[in-house]
């Protein structure tokens, strides 16, 4: 019996069968059709326990959602707090938390301006879309092929068509896709004067963290500027020093016109998300300041707890925790990649932002399985199943990391065996 | 309009906590990567911190007697010295790092580090303790986290980043020398509980000693002092006069190392007194010797405005003149604990007793002790070695100096005990370490045994290191990497691909 006070199932079969029927059948049959059972009960610091009760790291960490962990006690008792006195907030109002948040999050974005929240990724993108299109009067938006931006009206039409087709969301004629790493071809579509932005996520996360060149990067933001284009950064997995620095854009030495916060600034704990962007594309507001309204968005207790994110990140000694799991997997990894490398291809690193590659057109479907079984969870790239998302936290200690690789070695055998009967299709 | 709240309208969690669990987390990096490194650059770290603790040596001496009043400046240069240079030049040649080879007992131990080292250094001796437990630490492949006693914050912070910067340019890693910027009691209750501790040396009050030994984690921590100091009929007064004195204003009497009460036999009191004088002290009147009493013992407790101040500003606050005294002796008649000037006092005042004989005197000596000072220090001056035995035998101490002054002597800089600034007080003194803290105290060391029996031969591990094993063979038989992003291909590009991927198959499980 799995009692929860107000709501109870009376075993994992009966949850499962519920959830099927009134929640979401292809997610059920998918992930238990992978052999993966999990139903996340119990979660504190980067470890999940399934309603069974069995531990798992938490390599996946939603895509930087729970960068400090699951629960950390500094958010919760933040939260808390927080709620002692605040709730989402009236959304007509200029607001003390609000307008907190907004303050520190530019002091840590130098170049950009103005903050305008909403509630998750896909709104901020949306925002950062519609100032792009009021900034340049121009209504076309390029994206790259394979690229991730969200699931809402705009963000989805950026992304592959496997989520626009299925609910007639794709806008051919609005949104056009480039290959990543060319800019020959971003130039083709810039040039023909009609765009108003190009988005990319400094490192596409969906793709699996193919690393672009900061000469990629650098080429990319030239060829805007060149045509009057904006540039969106969608930082919502490479922001919040996980490659190190603030952001990912500041990595690579480049600065965008908007850039899109989202996931990680949450805590985990209270959605909240961010386009932070140039005077010039936040203009609208000077025009019309309710022009987007959100009720949800920029919650009051979604911002007490970003305030607290962002100060925890500049920490001293968070920044140097980075560094040192960043080194850690480094060589950890190169060493247990060079033992196994008939299976496991290649390591594409900046920071804590990891995509392993494995030798197999779905090999980190069967890795994501293989650790599974061992106690990690981690999730292999949606637009390119060779590769698999191995996302460590920023604060993940010296004994877990150790844990961690200790594991992942003793996955690989397994693997091995997994991929050898597996069948070799694309 | 309503009038204005100006009281703080949310409340937020404390930083402090929050902050320490992930000094610790540093510290674990650091230290599981420092563990790893030779015998060589071990030493080089340990000398570069050892030479930029001594080029500021006199620096931390003025900034110490500045910032916490205590002692003086001349008498802080040597112990800052003695533990920067003085500590490496001790133990700079030994080797804490390498495997330990015995073919006679068929062992290897290795040094194996404490881990993560959580030290709380005194106001007292601030910047020599800092000094000391961080090359110790740092000799033994230890990284430590440091939270000073908040009266001398602000130099210990400033020393310990000195000698953070200093290893780290050795080759030390990032981190494994911190401090606690502001020490508070819940925050180093937070550390001292923490299971991220793996060893915490305390130097303090008893109060931070029983916390440390309370706290379930692995604890060094050493007892007060209250040093009696038997002069009998062999000795040469005249020296010993002058080492009495000499120590007793060393620092003004700061360290826990300090002699508390002389018990002179009757014979010679009145000669050593003579001495006494002439070596500068200056002998109390008894109106002086209850003002004394009155002004360092008012409320029970010692008095803390007076700790290592001069002789002469005492005396001063007594009410009476010392000009130029350097140390006041305080002739008393009642040599037992409810005597309060027979007690530790850290500042140049010295209780001075008669005793008729020396069986009066080991009594007398026990009588000191019996209130505090369990397990740490007692003082002769003699010539006779059978009383030195008995005294040795019959005083609650763990070192008896011989013929030398106490401060300095049984602190291990005047005598050939471990130099040290903090003294282990053993079991009578609450503590797990009866010597003077060493290098060994923050290491184990893991055993490798073989079988004794002689059909077993011995390994030979000379020349091998942690790293002489081969790695693991990487494995030969890959798969060849599919084209990249084969997605973007046409489908001709897939079909092929397939092609090549099945006969590949094949091949495999064919093989």
């Amino acid at each position: 019996m799995f009692d929860y006070g107000s709501f109870s199932f009376r075993d994992k079969e009966e949850l499962y069968a519920k959830a099927r029927e009134f929640w979401n059948p292809g997610k059920v049959d998918f992930w238990r059709g992978q052999g993966i059972d999990l139903v996340i009960d119990r979660r504190e610091g980067y470890y999940l326990y399934d309603i069974a009760g069995r531990r798992l790291i938490d390599l996946h960490i939603n895509g930087g959602t729970f960068n400090f962990g699951h629960r950390h006690p500094e958010l919760v008792e933040t939260l808390k707090l927080a709620l002692d006195h605040f709730d989402i907030g009236n959304h007509w109002f200029p607001s003390a938390a609000r307008t907190a948040l907004a303050e520190e999050f530019i002091k840590v974005s130098p170049g950009m301006d103005f903050c305008v929240f909403g509630a998750g990724g896909a709104e901020a993108v949306e925002l950062a879309i519609k100032s792009a299109r009021y900034a340049t009067k121009r209504r076309r938006i390029v994206s790259i092929i394979k690229g991730y931006h969200g699931h809402s009206g705009l963000s989805v039409a950026t992304g592959d068509d496997r989520f626009s087709k299925i609910f007639l969301a794709d806008r051919p004629e609005e949104f056009a896709q480039v290959p990543f790493r060319d800019l020959a071809a971003l130039e083709a579509e810039l040039k023909k004067g009609d765009v108003a932005a190009f988005i990319i996520e400094t490192i596409p996360a969906t793709y699996g963290f193919p690393m672009p060149s900061p000469e990629y990067l650098e080429g990319c933001v030239d060829l805007c500027r060149k045509y009057d284009v904006m540039y969106i950064a969608d930082e919502v997995q490479t922001g919040l020093m996980r490659t190190g620095h603030m952001w990912g854009w500041q990595a690579y030495g480049i600065k965008p016109d908007i850039f899109v916060s989202a996931k990680g600034i949450s805590g985990g704990l209270y959605p909240i998300s961010v386009a932070c962007m140039t005077e010039r594309c936040a203009a609208w507001q000077r025009e019309d300041g309710a022009a987007h309204i959100t009720t949800a968005g920029g919650s009051e207790l979604g911002c007490v707890v970003g305030i607290k994110v962002l100060e925890m990140l500049q920490r001293p000694e968070v920044v140097a925790n980075v560094h040192a799991v960043a080194q850690f997997f480094a060589e950890g990894l190169a060493e247990i990649q060079n033992q196994n490398s008939d299976i496991f291809g290649g390591i594409r690193q900046k920071g804590v932002i990891l995509g392993l590659e494995f030798n197999h057109p779905e090999g980190a479907v069967y890795a994501s399985r293989a650790l599974y079984e061992k106690g990690v969870w981690a999730i292999f790239s949606s637009l390119d199943k060779r590769i698999l998302q191995f996302k460590p936290g920023v604060l993940l200690d010296a004994p877990l990391c150790q844990e961690i690789l200790d594991r992942f070695s003793a996955a690989m055998p397994l693997l091995r065996q997994k991929l050898a009967s597996a069948p070799r299709h694309a | 309009m309503p009038e204005q709240d100006t009281s703080q309208r949310m409340q937020t969690p404390d930083v402090a906590a929050a902050r320490a669990g992930q000094m610790l987390n540093t510290a674990r990096w650091a230290a599981d990567r420092f563990s790893r490194m030779d015998a060589a650059t071990v030493r080089s770290v340990v000398k570069a911190m050892a030479d930029a603790g001594f080029a500021k040596a006199r620096h931390y001496a003025e900034w110490a007697v500045r910032e916490t009043g205590y002692g003086r400046v001349e008498h802080k240069v040597i112990k800052n010295e003695g533990c920067s240079r003085g500590i490496f030049e001790k133990y700079g040649h030994l080797d804490f790092v390498t495997p330990r080879i015995d073919h006679q007992t068929k062992t290897v131990d290795l040094p194996r580090p404490a881990g993560v080292v959580f030290a709380l250094t005194p106001v007292t001796n601030p910047v020599a303790t800092v000094y000391f437990k961080v090359l110790l630490a740092v000799m033994t492949r230890n990284a430590i986290v440091v939270s000073p006693h908040p009266g001398a914050r602000d130099v210990c912070a400033d020393a310990i980043r000195t000698l953070s910067i200093a290893a780290q340019s050795a080759g030390a890693p990032p981190g494994l020398i911190q401090v606690v910027e502001n020490p508070t009691i819940p925050l180093i209750d937070h550390f001292m509980t923490s299971q991220d501790v793996d060893l915490i040396v305390a130097t303090g009050g008893p109060a931070v000693v029983k916390a440390a030994y309370r706290s379930g984690n692995p604890a060094i921590g050493v007892g007060s002092g209250n040093a009696p100091v038997l002069v009998d009929d062999t000795c040469d007064l005249r020296r010993a006069a002058k080492y009495i004195v000499g120590s007793k204003s060393f620092d003004n009497s700061i360290l826990c190392t300090n002699e508390s009460t002389i018990l002179a036999f009757d014979s010679i009191a009145d000669a050593l007194l003579q001495h006494l004088k002439t070596a500068r002290a200056h002998i109390c009147r008894p109106d002086e010797v209850a003002a004394l009493r009155k002004l360092l013992f008012a409320d029970g407790g010692f008095n803390i405005k007076m700790i290592g101040k001069d002789a002469a500003i005492i005396a001063q606050a007594a009410g009476f003149r010392a000009q130029g005294a350097e140390i006041l002796v305080a002739p008393v008649d009642l040599i037992q604990p409810e005597e309060p000037l027979v007690r530790e006092k850290l500042c140049p005042v010295l209780a001075f007793g008669r005793v008729a004989d020396f069986n009066q005197g080991l009594a007398a000596a026990r009588s000191v002790m019996r209130k505090s000072g369990k397990g740490h220090s007692a003082v002769i001056h003699s010539t006779d070695e059978r009383r030195i035995l008995s005294y040795a035998n019959a005083v609650p101490a763990l070192r008896i100096v011989v013929n030398v002054g106490c401060s300095l002597g049984a602190a291990g800089f005047e005598t050939h005990l471990e130099p040290s600034m903090t003294i282990g007080t053993g079991f009578a003194g609450g503590s797990s370490v009866g010597a003077n803290l060493k290098p060994e105290n923050f290491i184990n060391l893991a055993r490798i045994a073989y079988n004794a029996s002689e059909a077993e031969p011995f390994g030979v591990f000379e020349g091998l290191s942690r790293d002489t094993l081969p790695p693991p063979a990487p494995r030969v038989h890959a798969f060849p990497e599919p084209a990249t992003s084969h997605q973007a291909h046409g489908t001709a590009v897939r079909a092929e691909l397939r092609k090549l991927i099945q006969e590949e198959l094949k091949a495999i499980l064919a093989a």
